[in-house]
Order: structure tokens, then sequence, then C-alpha cells
């Protein structure tokens, strides 16, 4: 791949578009690259960020998992129920982890054993999690957390000598464990073979189900944590935490340039999109721009990421064509 | 009908195609069949257990409820077939909703034209999403989602906070939602309508069997001169236009529209759409099974009301349905193909 061809690519240009809007905000509007602030928009799209690492390894397999913030409620549920009925936090936190993972392997078996398509399954599932998380809690909120673990959460607390909360940290280091896996490894390049063509994977000798269903419960796992981050964040444990955070999840991994055919993406370009959207939101929020407005840019980002680089494609197709026909002077 | 469709397969012996042909429509016949009588079993078993359940307000409560989504799911199985799919029309139903009321309120307009108004707006979003789909040859999913937020955004933006009340409508556009002819109610009376028209083009129409033929095979069907984009284009339009319908009824039954009505819409759509047997993965299905699978999750809800289960169980067991009713169908699948390919070996 050429140099230039390189710069155009959309992760690429979501990486400058990410660089830009920092620029603009720290020109433009006071207080936004305060430290306070910056730690407060990262922490505002921690699970958000959280999910869409494993997210992101799902659809370059040419997967989806529409059922994460179902499973981030039912977490939350489960955690809040738990902690009503007195048990410890820190019991609290692996039972959460395996319902997830135990969530993750239904999705999983479900689309490598029996062979249905991910979309559909996980619609199902998206209904039955979310189903589940009310029958544990119905319309109650747990809200009464000390304060020593809700902290963990909270950007007020932040890693000691630097200014990223917890939850920000945790998906800094996760971020590098992804893109290892991603980019460095056989095991990336197994995930980009599935995507690309599934067949021809099984055939080159890769394990097709065991890695779809691998990724399905690290997606459930992470999910479910993601629903006790948001849990401690908010203080409060509800049955419909995460509503439809499932679309804002699969709008910002897209936006990053992870093609939803499968095969083609990098994880920085899905890093790049769930912190542009995270940081122009807090941008847009800081200059009274109303979450309407907010939420019809985030669509035609979503858009704009789609038809770029087709459109980048069709102006180079034509314009080798057409130098292709020129006489040779 | 002699599309591409119904040619048999080329590995297939000539002298039994009939035969494989007849087995493969019994087997679809039997997916809705299968539907019908799981929404037979339902219906019965909970009237059997509550007789109210089937009063005259009971049915009229469940067709009532029922004709919004099957609506929706009729425009979404056309896209569907196409291997397509459309995210956007629960915003599309919010967005037309609140438009159409914002234009009837305090005036003398009547059903007639806020629905033409629900179908202008609705078939405009879809034109944006088809042409984005067609045209910029990128994935649906995308797009639609994209859609889905900015049709949002235009909706909150156009409320300003602000809702439509039932008070300020004029009595006509209510009626719509609320009257009846011969006793049966307007909005599934439309909904009906809609549905058999639908089921006939599709059925009918080489254009509408070519909208199989798309979501069987794009390239197939490309190198066998179907208008894709065209076709493509053209179902979208559909969806967009029928979800400006729902909007309009939408509208009519409630009264009562605030900005974001219908949010959340366009899974439960989806489900219902999948539940009928028709494939994600495009090419199979019909919009009466659509229809049926619609009907099927709204009284599953009614049912579950009238037998006074846990209201909080209600999403569960929607979930763990629609997870089942895929699974049999892929079992069915599976069990087809097999026996297809041990009939063509003999």
């Amino acid at each position: 791949m050429s140099p230039l061809a390189k710069l155009l690519r959309w992760d690429s240009v979501v990486g400058a578009l990410l660089v830009a809007v920092f620029l603009v905000g720290t020109g433009t509007t006071d207080g936004f690259a305060d430290t306070a602030n910056l730690s407060a928009a990262l922490n505002d799209i921690a699970e958000v960020a959280l999910i869409a690492l494993p997210m992101t390894l799902l659809v370059v397999a040419g997967q989806v998992d529409l059922s994460v913030a179902s499973m981030l409620g039912l977490s939350s549920a489960l955690a809040g129920s738990l902690w009503d009925a007195g048990w410890a936090f820190e019991l609290i936190v692996p039972v959460c982890l395996l319902v997830g993972a135990l969530g993750g392997l239904l999705n999983g078996w479900l689309v490598t054993r029996v062979g249905l398509p991910s979309l559909a399954v996980t619609i199902g599932t998206l209904a039955l999690f979310r189903g589940l998380a009310s029958v544990v809690l119905g319309t109650k909120a747990v809200a009464d957390f000390p304060e020593s673990y809700a902290q963990w959460a909270t950007y007020t607390q932040t890693v000691p000598g630097t200014f990223i909360p917890y939850p920000v940290a945790l998906f800094a280091v996760l971020a590098v464990v992804a893109a290892v896996v991603l980019h460095g490894a056989g095991f990336g390049r197994s995930l980009f073979a599935i995507g690309a063509q599934e067949d021809a994977a099984y055939f080159a000798g890769i394990r097709v189900k065991r890695i779809k269903l691998a990724l399905f419960v690290v997606s459930g796992t992470v999910a479910s944590f993601a629903g006790i981050v948001y849990t401690l964040r908010y203080g409060s444990a509800r049955a419909d935490n995460g509503f439809g955070l499932e679309l804002v999840v699969i709008a910002s991994v897209l936006l990053g340039g992870i093609d939803f055919d499968g095969g083609k993406g990098t994880l920085g370009g899905a890093v790049a999109g769930v912190l542009l959207v995270g940081l122009l939101r807090n941008l847009l929020t800081l200059n009274d721009v109303s979450s309407e407005i907010q939420v019809v840019v985030t669509g035609v980002l979503l858009i704009a990421s789609v038809l770029t680089p087709r459109l980048v494609a069709v102006l180079t197709e034509r314009r080798h064509r057409r130098a292709a026909t020129e006489p040779v002077p | 009908m002699t599309t591409a469709l119904d040619k048999p397969p080329a590995h297939a012996a000539p002298a039994r195609t009939g035969d494989a042909r007849t087995l493969v429509d019994a087997v679809f016949r039997a997916r809705e069949a299968a539907i019908g009588g799981a929404l037979v079993l339902l219906v019965l078993g909970t009237w059997i257990a509550n007789p109210a359940f089937l009063d005259s307000q009971g049915v009229k409560d469940l067709l009532l409820n029922a004709s919004i989504l099957v609506l929706l799911a009729v425009g979404q199985s056309v896209v569907v077939v196409t291997r397509n799919i459309d995210l956007s029309v629960g915003s599309v139903v919010g967005l037309t909703a609140f438009t159409c009321g914002d234009f009837v309120s305090g005036s003398s307009h009547g059903p007639v034209v806020t629905m033409l108004l629900g179908i202008a707006v609705g078939a405009l979003c879809g034109l944006v999403s088809g042409a984005l789909v067609s045209l910029g040859k990128v994935p649906a999913l995308v797009v639609t989602l994209g859609m889905l937020y900015v049709l949002q955004g235009v909706d909150y933006a156009l409320a300003e906070g602000g809702q439509i009340n039932a008070v300020n409508l004029p009595e006509a556009v209510l009626s719509l939602g609320s009257g009846s002819v011969l006793g049966i109610p307007y909005l599934p009376l439309i909904a009906a309508l809609v549905l058999a028209a639908t089921a006939y083009y599709l059925r009918t129409y080489r254009s509408g069997r070519e909208l199989y033929a798309i979501g069987s095979s794009p390239e197939a069907a490309r190198l066998a001169g179907i208008p894709i984009r065209r076709r493509v284009l053209a179902a979208y339009v559909f969806s967009g236009a029928v979800a400006g319908l729902a909007g309009a009824l939408w509208l009519a039954r409630f009264g009562t529209v605030v900005a974001g009505a219908a949010t959340g819409w366009e899974l439960t759509v989806v489900s219902a759409v999948v539940v009928g047997g028709v494939a994600i993965t495009g090419g199979t299905g019909s919009v009466w099974g659509a229809a049926l699978g619609a009907l099927l999750l709204t009284t599953i809800s009614g049912a579950l009301v009238v037998l006074k289960v846990d209201p909080f169980w209600e999403q569960a067991i929607t979930g763990a349905l629609l997870i089942l009713a895929i699974t049999a169908d892929r079992v069915v699948q599976v069990r087809t193909t097999n026996a297809l390919r041990k009939r063509s070996r003999r």
C-alpha cells in the first residue's frame, strides 16, 4: 500500500479528525483541555469503550453481538440484588463475570453449533438478557453502594500521578491487549481470515468455531464487567441500565473503519472512533449544543464513515482509468 | 413465473425436480403453518385460562396493538428479503407521528391527509436510506444505523421539548385510531390491506420475484440482468413509506406523541420478521410469515397480561421464544437440505 493510500484510509482519517477535534476544542473552548474535563469526558464513555474492544474483534471476524447492552443491564441488576441481599462486593464481581461468560457462551453456542446468524441470535438474547435483568431486580433501583467501591469508577478518583480514572486506565490496558491479539499474532490473522472468507479460513486449518465461541464469551464477560463499572459510576443498579447502548458501541466501532462485512479494520481505528465520539460529545456539550444535535452528528459521522472510503475508491478508479486511456505524449 | 428462482438446481436430476420443488414448498408452507399453529394454541390456551381474552374488547385490543407492528414487519421483510436491513424504522415512526401531529394539530385536516403526509415523509426517509445503500454500495446496517440517529435527532429538534396533545388533534384523525367499520377497527383493516397487496405483489409481479433473486444471490441477480440498485432503492422507499403510514396510525391511535416515540422498535420489528421465517441472510420468507410473527409477538405480551404473568418475565419469554423460533427454523432448513440431497442422489 502506498503511503498516500495509507494516509487516506478511513481509520487514519478518524485519527486525524480526533486530533482536529482536540485542537479545535483546546483553542475555542475554555476548560476543554483541563485535565478534570478530559478525565470526565473519557470516563463518560468508559463502558462503551470497554465493550468496543471485543466488539471490534467480533466484527473483524464477521460477527456482531447486539446483546452487550442487555448483558450490561443484567450484570447491573444482578450486582444490585446481590448487594441488597447482603453479599460482599468482592464476591458479586466474579458472579457477574461468570454470568456474562455464560451469556456469551449461549450466544456463541447458538452461532457455532446451531449455525444461526449472529445478528438474529443476539437480537434474541438482547431481549432475553434484558428480560432476565428485570426479573432479577424489577423496577427497583439499588443505590446504597459505599463510597469505597464507587470511587473506583468515578472520575474524581484517578490513577495516582495522572488524570486517568481507573476504568479508562483499564481500557487502555485492555486496548493494548486487544491490539496485540488482533495485529501482533497469528490469532489476529485468523480473525481477519474468518471475516474475509469463513469457508476458506476453515479449509486453511483455522478452528473457526472455537475462535468464534471464544470471542462471544469474551464479549459477554467484558459487557458484564462494564455493567459493574456502570453501576458504580452512577451509584445505581437498575435493570434498564445502558438501554440502547449496543447501537452506540457498534456505531463507534464502525466509525473507526471496521468493515461490518468483516475482514477489514484496525484496532487503532476502533479506539479512535470511540474517543472521537466521546470527545466530540464533550466538546459539543461544553458549547451548549443540544443532545439532539449531538445524536445527529453521530449519525452523520457514521454514514460518512462508510461513504468516504467508497467515494475515494470510486474517484481513484476513475483517475486510473483516465490515466490509462490518455495517449502517451 | 419464470425467474431464475424457480429453475431447479443444476445438479438435481430433471425428472425429480417437481418432487423437490413440492417438498421445499411444503416445508415453507409448513413453516408458516407452524407459526400459525403456535398462535392458535396460544390464543386457545389463554382463552381457556381466561375467557375475557377473547371477548370483543380483548380481540379489538389485540388487533389494534398488532396493526402497527404488522405494518412495520411487512415493510421490513421486503427489505430483508433483498439481504438488507432497515434499522431506522423506529425513528421514522417517531418522526412521522410527530410531523403529522404537528401538521394537523388545531386544523381541520382529515385522516386521509394525515396518512398521505405520513407516507410521504416516510418515503422520503426511505429514499435517503435507500439511495445511500444502493448507490453508495455500503453496508445497510451501518447506513440505517446512522439514519436512525439522524432522524431521531431531527425528531427531537422539531419537537423542541414539546409534545403533540390529543386535545389539539382533529376529531376525524383520532377516530381513525378508535373507529371501526362493520365492527372491524380501521387500523387492522389498513394493515391487512397493505399486507395483502404486498404479498400479492411479491408473489405475482416479476419485480417482486426479483427482490428474492437479489437476496438469494446478488451476483447471480446482477448477471441475470436484474436492476439491483433500482430494486433495492424501491424496497427502502416502500419500507419507509409503510413506516410513515405506521407513524400516522400511531398518532391516530395514541393521540399524545412525544419526540422519540417508538425508539427501540427497530429491533422488535426485526424480531417479528425473523420469528416469521424471513431469513436475515435474504432470499426467503414471506410477508404473511412476517405478519404472523408480529401477531405472535403481540399476542404473547397480551396473553401474559391476561394470564397475570409477572410483567417482568414478559421480555425474557419473548427473547427465549425468538431464539427457539430461529433454532427451529434452522433445524427444518438443515433437514430439508439433507432430504433434497438424498433425493437428488437417488
